[in-house]
């Protein structure tokens, strides 16, 4: 089991460092001179091409992609263009910030999207059903940043329940959270009522039927548990668009994360802040798509067995 | 209305069972009767869709609910009409007096909970026992069909079709029913594996005692392990009798066509083929006989009139105007 | 700029359709009710971002500072924004750009995805392999960052942000449609045709694009609600369709700071792309519904 773990780990590395040099030739063909930003109009070509050489922005892409791998094997994602800040030391602060979000929002998603898909499938096609059914799908269609705004309107401005922007404890994430996870909510219903429609009309839960248990036994001790594990995968990937979704609601929030600290990146041209932010990001996925793995084995005897190696039968 | 006190004995009255599909109604199961009396085993017969499986799941009341339509007459087992119990009475009958083992082994075990476990699950509820006592129960049924106790703690998945079958066969026997509903319990299995598994139901029937309603579509699974056949066709039965009487003196045309036999030279002398053509469609059922369009001695009085079940001689009865004809 | 995906449905006849053609899907589409108001509010909003500059009293761009801020009323029907531009003409000339860029970049998408996906599943081997070493890495993280990142070297503009979300957003069809091309590959009536010497791209045209068209079909109906949500979330953070185009996102973008004293300005655009959004689901979902075999009669 640690084999295949140190094995998915050391699988990671390469693609990381695809991903960190995907982005950096992205980053290098992004047009505008961050230069220009970092010291304004009223520069000296004296004084822009001081700093170009001192930021090492006049080597050809080559040179700037070796020192930039290199650096990256040392963990110095570099300095901030505009700040000139330690770039990884800046990550590590904001990452626990976007992490949190992420992963509550996801655990939102399964504590109320789970019941809600059972709920549902036990009243297939009957009123409630087909009542949550449009409603998932409208909150589904819902914009996070306008949901974002409307919750601010509602309970921050106009009834002062939570504050609108910012952190400092844990009212500061109520909001953010509603606003990014609700797609979420409505995805994990919609799977979970799909999967459970499934296997209730499966034969082993024929079988336990058969023997004479009763409903609530069969639903809660032999359709549910299988009925969930594809949800474990799927609740995987909704952690991606979580941390994608983060972006836009810590903007929203003014929530120093990673995702905010990425945009004004971007705007500003700053190029190792948006560089070691995406790193950051995929690598916090790409341990999720792990986790989410892991626990799946744990979970699914048929699959543990694969990795477990074999005790004869 | 007497002898259904006798343990694992079965009356079934006047069955009707409609499901809904597509928007039309399917006539699965037309006005079916059988009695078995305690401790012998029925063979009910036909080919896939006759209704048999229905019939089956109509006793143990498992349809499934969002496609039925409609479920009448009288299923009487212990004095009382199963179909008329609620759902908690039900619930002790099913697996406690009334078993079924299922036709699938590879599908019908739950993936997520050991062998063990799923034995060990009905004998708790049936029997009260606790989870040391259940175990213990569990292990020994598991013993009795042939698997080794080491394995109660294992998966499904690691379980052959076979063995599954087997565990299937213990899951039902567990709590010691008096009637055993076994559907097509070997048709998924390789020919070798068959008559091993035949064999132990056979075994474990005459030990106990139990009552058994084997469904099949094969004569010869039928010939080694009933005392009693019904042939079903669909939806109805077209004749019935003891094992007997129906495999040397086969009547209904159907029959003779299952048995691709040549009957007595004192009958009719016309040599039969297989049976050509397919069952009727469910939705749309023929006015008169239901076997009229296959059937190579059909008249226009069958086509018209639909025939009751009239009995021959001791316990074998045809649905058949042909019979008239003869002695 | 104009799509034409809704205009090739006929109004066939239920009875001789066949599953899983045009015909037969328009006429399950057709019974749903939803599906079919959603239908047609994408068609009326759309036709009307077009010539509504025709006859509404105020353009989209006409700006009044004396009458800045309104809230709707029988003038201004929605309210006017900060700039005293009137919001109904805004919204109802934005929504082309809602709408369109959903369609296109998944089309972009889809069509990009196709032919990757078809390279890989039919060549096999190293070719393979690479692609799906390069798909891997694309989806290494969250399809918006790439198309922000893709959106920040493109620059901002209608056709750029539609290049930048095609892109992005491809490496779901690609995976999609190479699975199917393995699994058509290995079945035996390509075998049977390629034994009687069918050439590889009638292969490809007649017997694998049939089979492996109704489940990428299913996920584009689906994934133009997703791209039409990121859409406006692009603008709404400044890249894509700029100011003072009245693209939804960015409209609320520009309306963000008037929260506390003009809310209508935030809630209104908003409101639209739910609106718009849902009515993709419903249609996908009825698209779905028809050609998903599991739910056939």
């Amino acid at each position: 089991m640690w084999k295949y773990i140190g094995k998915r780990l050391l699988q990671m590395i390469p693609i990381l460092v695809v991903v960190a040099i995907l982005i950096f030739t992205l980053m290098y063909f992004v047009p505008g001179d961050p230069i220009q930003i970092l010291l304004g109009d009223s520069a000296t070509p004296v004084q822009i091409e001081e700093s170009r050489a001192r930021l090492g922005l006049d080597q050809p892409y080559i040179v700037r992609l070796k020192n930039f791998v290199v650096d990256l094997c040392h963990l110095d994602f570099g300095e901030s263009y505009m700040t000139g800040t330690n770039v990884g030391r800046e990550l590590v602060t904001r990452f626990p910030n976007t992490l949190i979000l992420a992963v509550f929002c996801v655990a939102v998603s399964l504590v109320f999207g789970i019941p809600i898909g059972i709920h549902c499938a036990l009243k297939a096609d009957k009123l409630p059903d087909r009542v949550w059914l449009f409603v998932t799908m409208l909150c589904s269609s819902m914009p996070s940043f306008w949901l974002a705004l409307m919750l601010v309107l509602l309970f921050a401005l106009h009834l002062g329940w939570f504050p609108s922007n910012g952190i400092g404890g844990w009212k500061y994430f109520v909001l953010p959270i509603m606003a990014n996870s609700i797609g979420s909510v409505a995805g994990i219903a919609r799977q979970t009522r799909s999967s459970m429609l499934e296997t209730i009309r499966s034969d082993f839960v024929t079988t336990a039927r058969a023997k004479g248990l009763s409903e609530k036994a069969v639903i809660i001790r032999h359709a549910l548990p299988n009925a969930l594990i594809p949800i474990i995968t799927i609740a995987g990937g909704h952690f991606g668009f979580m941390l994608g979704g983060t972006t836009v609601i810590e903007s929203v929030f003014s929530i120093p994360g990673i995702g905010n600290y990425m945009l004004t990146g971007i705007n500003n041209r700053d190029y190792p802040v948006v560089q070691g932010g995406i790193i950051y990001i995929a690598f916090a996925f790409a341990i999720m798509m792990l986790i989410t793995d892991l626990v799946y084995a744990f979970v699914d005897p048929r699959i543990k067995a694969q990795y477990v190696s074999g005790k004869k039968k | 209305m007497n002898n259904t006190d006798k343990k694992g004995h079965l009356s079934v009255r006047d069955l009707v069972v409609e499901y809904r599909a597509g928007g039309e109604t399917v006539q699965a199961v037309n006005h079916i009767s059988f009695e078995i009396p305690g401790g012998r085993s029925l063979g009910l017969v036909g080919e896939t869709g006759a209704g048999k499986t229905t019939t089956a799941k109509s006793i143990m009341r498992i349809l499934p609910d969002h496609a039925t339509q409609k479920v009448e007459g009288v299923i009487e087992y212990d004095g009382k009409d199963i179909l008329t119990l609620s759902e908690t009475e039900m619930q002790s009958v099913r697996g406690g007096k009334i078993s079924m083992i299922f036709q699938d082994p590879m599908t019908a075990l739950n993936p997520v909970k050991t062998v063990g476990d799923q034995i060990a699950e009905g004998l708790k509820v049936h029997q009260g026992l606790d989870k040391a006592q259940a175990r213990i129960k569990a292990i020994e049924m598991l013993n009795t069909v042939g698997i080794s106790e080491d394995r109660a703690d294992e998966y499904p998945h690691q379980f052959s079709g076979g063995m599954k079958q087997r565990v299937v066969i213990a899951i039902a026997l567990a709590c010691n029913p008096e009637l055993i509903i076994a559907d097509e319990p070997t048709t998924a299995l390789d020919v070798t594996i068959q008559a091993q598994v035949l064999e132990l139901i056979k075994k474990l029937q005459e030990e106990r005692g139990t009552s058994m309603i084997l469904i099949t579509h094969d004569l010869g699974v039928v010939a080694q392990i009933c005392d009693d056949v019904a042939i079903v066709y669909a939806g109805e039965i077209v004749e019935k009798g003891t094992l007997e009487e129906i495999y040397d003196h086969p009547m209904h045309p159907y029959t003779e066509g299952l048995f691709g036999a040549i009957p007595e030279l004192s009958k009719n002398v016309r040599r039969l083929s297989p049976v050509p053509g397919l069952p009727p469609d469910p939705t749309n059922l023929p006015e008169g006989c239901y076997f009229a369009p296959r059937c190579p001695y059909a008249t226009d009085e069958c086509r018209a009139k639909h025939y009751e079940l009239e009995r021959i001689t001791g316990s074998h009865y045809v649905r058949c105007i042909k019979q008239e004809q003869e002695g | 700029m104009m799509e034409n995906k809704k205009t090739d449905k006929k109004a066939g006849k239920v009875k001789s359709s066949k599953p899983g053609s045009l015909p037969y899907v328009w006429s399950r589409v057709r019974r749903r009710p939803l599906a079919m108001t959603g239908l047609i509010f994408i068609l009326v909003i759309f036709i009307l971002s077009f010539i509504s500059p025709l006859f509404l009293k105020y353009g989209w761009e006409t700006i009044d500072m004396k009458v800045r801020y309104q809230t709707p009323s029988l003038t201004h029907l929605l309210g006017t924004d900060e700039l005293g531009r009137d919001e109904l003409a805004r919204i109802l000339y934005g929504a082309k750009y809602t709408i369109s860029i959903g369609f296109i970049s998944t089309g972009v998408s889809a069509i990009l995805g196709i032919i990757i996906g078809a390279v890989a599943g039919y060549s096999g081997g190293k070719t393979d392999n690479f692609i799906m070493r390069c798909l891997d890495v694309f989806q290494a993280f969250p399809g918006i960052l790439l198309a922000i990142a893709i959106s920040a070297v493109l620059g901002p503009g209608f056709t750029k942000v539609i290049i930048a979300m095609g892109i992005s957003g491809m490496a779901n069809y690609a995976r999609m449609m190479r699975a199917n091309i393995l699994s058509i590959r290995s079945s035996e009536y390509v075998e049977a045709a390629t034994s009687i010497n069918c050439s590889t791209g009638r292969i490809i045209l007649r017997h694998i694009i049939p089979n492996a068209i109704s489940p990428l079909i299913v996920q584009m109906a689906m994934g133009i609600a997703s791209a039409g949500l990121q859409a406006s979330a692009l603008s709404f953070l400044g890249f894509g369709v700029q100011a003072p185009t009245p693209e939804w996102g960015s409209m609320l973008s520009s309306a963000r700071s008037f929260i506390r004293d003009y809310p209508h300005m935030c809630i209104i655009p908003g409101v639209f792309i739910m609106l718009t959004v849902l009515s993709f689901n419903l249609v996908g979902d009825a698209i779905r519904d028809a050609l998903d075999p599991k739910l056939r009669d």
